[in-house]
């Protein structure tokens, strides 16, 4: 494999300008002294209560991330072009979802094939034709970036329904600032505690036009039992608004209400973390108790926004993903700034015979799979893992895509045997209010802690680092 | 001229709870529309409590209405009442609203989704209609789906997919209907489900639900239905209310209370002919 782009140094071994005065502190830093930071950063997460819960484990049901200390850092340059790469993309994705609900011009004009879009169980066939407000369909999106050399960014994954560890990039920070004060003030970091105030305005600026003057925005969350509960009362604490369940809320006349001690409350923006299956058991699963019967009546009438909309998922579909960069030229008529990772359809059965010769290159994952589940990384997989997939891949062609191994780069990182370098990507967030698009510069960096891995994904052992981005 | 007939639908539905619901919520799709083979010469909707009735047009070109309706009651009617001209076209549906183009109808649901058993069944039909993948097909389909599986309304209820009822070889229209849309969906017909009425020729006018049958989509010919239950093409006998991939898309009344303990529901339909009527 090749070797891969070490953000902090130069092949060489000198440090890279963003780096220089990290470089510089880490040589001087005591061994022990950081051991100390590593071991007070753990007792904050674990008085914080920041955990998640891991599907398909019984014993840890909460289970801390691992934090590295050490920040991942991006220069000013480098961030302006992933900035402006993503405020393409996602301005992509809305305008493409609209004409996917409405004059599907992109299939008229043969970029994507039919059945991917109407036999795809993401298309919603309920949200045809429906108006949503301000044409928004995704308000907050979580775009999954790798690098691979100094220039070349690559969109790995877009996240396009309900978005999560937003939570992590709020705490990191915060216990950065708490631990590291010196590092930060050789440093100008730029912040991102703001958040929160972007968030809020970015759901109050996409209200219904009928609402009054100041929108009730509320977060509904599945619960307690949810994987990401920590983060929706986190978030729901830090924009000021109510965190509901279902229960709390209900439709009369095609508005939304929200119980409280004062009576029902007119509720106008929902920043929903329910899948779309589960919103509303009179239009979607009639089984689920989760959401709320009628909601979607309300958001017909086009009397509350949901964010993100529902039927956001045939825009981050793993097989719609290859045809981003066409996605981006037919609306836009601009060349995408943010690079896609070559993907190969299996549907395709050219496709397939390819992927199938080539399986131990390839990266190998299920069309409808996340969090790092039911992939193969061909590279690292043994050979029956290999001839595992081969099957599956011929079985249900339709399911799969594969991608060649990205060499992602590497950030410094603190390990058992001390500093040594470990595959980072990083997720950004990115709103998409009435008024304007906010990123709030960074993300989320997530780190493979073991040695060569190229899995970042929480549930799958990796961990979390604070990303710097540098006001020049 | 067409045969035709000119159809009385009265149909009614009503549940009673155990003590008084503070509430009700309820999407109907209860209304038909015009169409080559039915004309709504009139059509009432009635909901025993007060509430304004919202009327939307959903995603299949159905009509919807829904309402909420605060307590406390112990009792709420839904009720229908109109009259429907048809004609009798072979079976061929034509100048229907449509939204979507017919490939959408291949979609599978979790009521319709095949199994092992379904897809070999499909297969078998498929070979022995020689192969033909149109018209002949379909009809040696409707055939097969209303020998095999018996006309039983006791095991299956409203949420028994595709795959149980073909199981135990037993069901009423809805199973049918799903199994024959399962099926023909498998060999890449598109295929979706019809909730409505249906005159029976037996002369019984009483009837405790409404009827469902498949339309499947036939390239040289368009929309054909095909009526499992009975075992033929819809005809004058049928009133088209609402299409949908599955029974959930149609379902003439799907809702929630907040409380009123436990709940029954009483559905009466009665279909008969107009002229008939009056002559009494």
């Amino acid at each position: 494999m090749t070797i891969a782009f070490d953000e902090m140094k130069e092949p060489d071994g000198r440090p890279r300008p963003a780096y220089a005065e990290l470089s510089a502190w880490l040589g001087g830093v005591a061994p022990d002294v950081l051991a100390y930071r590593r071991q007070e950063a753990e007792l904050l997460f674990r008085r914080i209560g920041i955990t998640f819960s891991v599907y398909g484990e019984t014993e840890a049901e909460e289970r801390l991330i691992p934090f590295d200390v050490i920040p991942r850092i991006l220069s000013a340059a480098e961030w302006d072009l992933v900035h402006r790469g993503l405020e393409q993309r996602v301005k992509a994705i809305n305008l493409y979802l609209k004409d996917i609900y409405t004059g599907r011009e992109i299939l008229k004009a043969g970029i994507i094939p039919d059945d991917m879009v109407f036999q795809n169980p993401v298309f919603r066939p309920e949200m045809n034709g429906q108006k949503v407000p301000h044409d928004i369909y995704v308000h907050i999106a979580g775009i999954d970036i790798v690098r691979v050399d100094a220039e070349s960014f690559y969109v790995l994954e877009d996240n396009a329904r309900t978005p999560s560890g937003v939570s992590y990039m709020l705490e990191n920070r915060e216990i950065m600032l708490r631990l590291f004060p010196e590092l930060f003030s050789r440093h100008r970091v730029a912040p991102v505690e703001n958040y929160p105030d972007e968030l809020l305005a970015t759901l109050k600026s996409v209200a219904p036009d009928t609402t009054s003057a100041d929108p009730n925005v509320v977060l509904l969350t599945p619960g307690v039992f949810n994987s990401a509960y920590y983060e929706h009362s986190f978030l729901a604490d830090k924009l000021g608004v109510e965190l509901v369940e279902g229960r709390d809320l209900f439709i009369k006349d095609e508005v939304v209400y929200m119980r409280t001690t004062e009576g029902p409350k007119r509720v106008d923006v929902i920043y929903r973390r329910i899948d779309d299956d589960f919103l509303d058991p009179l239009t979607f699963r009639p089984d689920s108790a989760l959401g709320v019967p009628g909601l979607m009546s309300a958001y017909q009438a086009g009397n509350v926004t949901l964010a993100n909309a529902v039927g956001t998922g045939i825009s981050d579909d793993k097989a719609i993903y290859s045809y981003m960069p066409q996605i981006v030229k037919f609306y836009l008529d601009q060349e995408p700034i943010l690079k896609n990772v070559p993907t190969w359809c299996c549907r395709e059965s050219d496709h397939l015979s390819y992927v199938s010769d080539h399986l131990s290159e390839l990266v190998v994952k299920e069309v409808h799979g996340s969090g790092g589940y039911g992939m193969l990384i061909g590279p690292a997989a043994s050979s029956a893992q290999i001839a595992e997939f081969r099957a599956k891949i011929k079985t249900h062609p339709k399911n799969f895509i594969a991608q060649p191994t990205l060499a992602l780069s590497t950030c410094p990182t603190c390990v058992d045997s001390g500093i040594a370098p470990r595959h980072v990507d990083l997720r950004p967030f990115v709103l998409t209010g009435r008024d304007r698009v906010r990123i709030v510069p960074g993300g989320l960096t997530r780190v493979a802690l073991k040695a060569g891995s190229l899995v970042v994904n929480s549930s799958q052992g990796g961990g979390t680092k604070d990303t710097w981005v540098l006001d020049r | 001229m067409m045969a035709g007939m000119r159809l009385r639908i009265r149909h009614g539905t009503v549940y009673r709870y155990a003590s008084p619901t503070k509430g009700v919520i309820q999407t109907l799709h209860l209304t038909p529309r015009n169409h080559a083979s039915q004309y709504v010469a009139y059509w009432r909707l009635d909901v025993s409590e007060n509430a304004k009735l919202y009327m939307h047009e959903d995603a299949f070109g159905n009509i919807t209405h829904n309402f909420t309706a605060e307590g406390a009651f112990t009792e709420l009617g839904v009720h229908v009442d109109g009259e429907v001209e048809t004609h009798d076209t072979d079976g061929l549906v034509s100048g229907t609203i449509e939204r979507f183009p017919p490939s959408l109808y291949l979609r599978e649901t979790p009521l319709t989704h095949p199994d092992a058993a379904i897809l070999a069944f499909a297969q078998e039909v498929m070979s022995a209609a020689g192969g033909d993948g149109g018209l002949k097909l379909l009809h040696a389909m409707l055939g097969r789906v209303n020998g095999d599986i018996v006309f039983d309304t006791d095991p299956t209820h409203t949420t028994t997919t595709a795959v149980e009822a073909f199981a135990l070889k037993r069901g009423v229209c809805q199973d049918l209907t799903h199994i024959f849309i399962s099926a023909v969906r498998s060999l890449g017909v598109p295929a979706r489900y019809v909730g409505g009425y249906f005159h029976r020729m037996d002369g019984i006018i009483d009837q405790d639900a409404g009827h469902a049958w498949a339309e499947a989509y036939v390239p040289d010919l368009g929309w054909v239905a095909f009526d499992a239950a009975n075992g033929i093409s819809a005809t004058d006998a049928h009133v088209r209310v609402a299409v949908g991939l599955d029974y959930l898309g149609v379902t003439p009344i799907r809702g929630t209370r907040y409380g009123g303990g436990s709940e029954t529901m009483d559905v009466k339909v009665r279909v008969d002919q107009a002229k008939r009527q009056m002559q009494n």
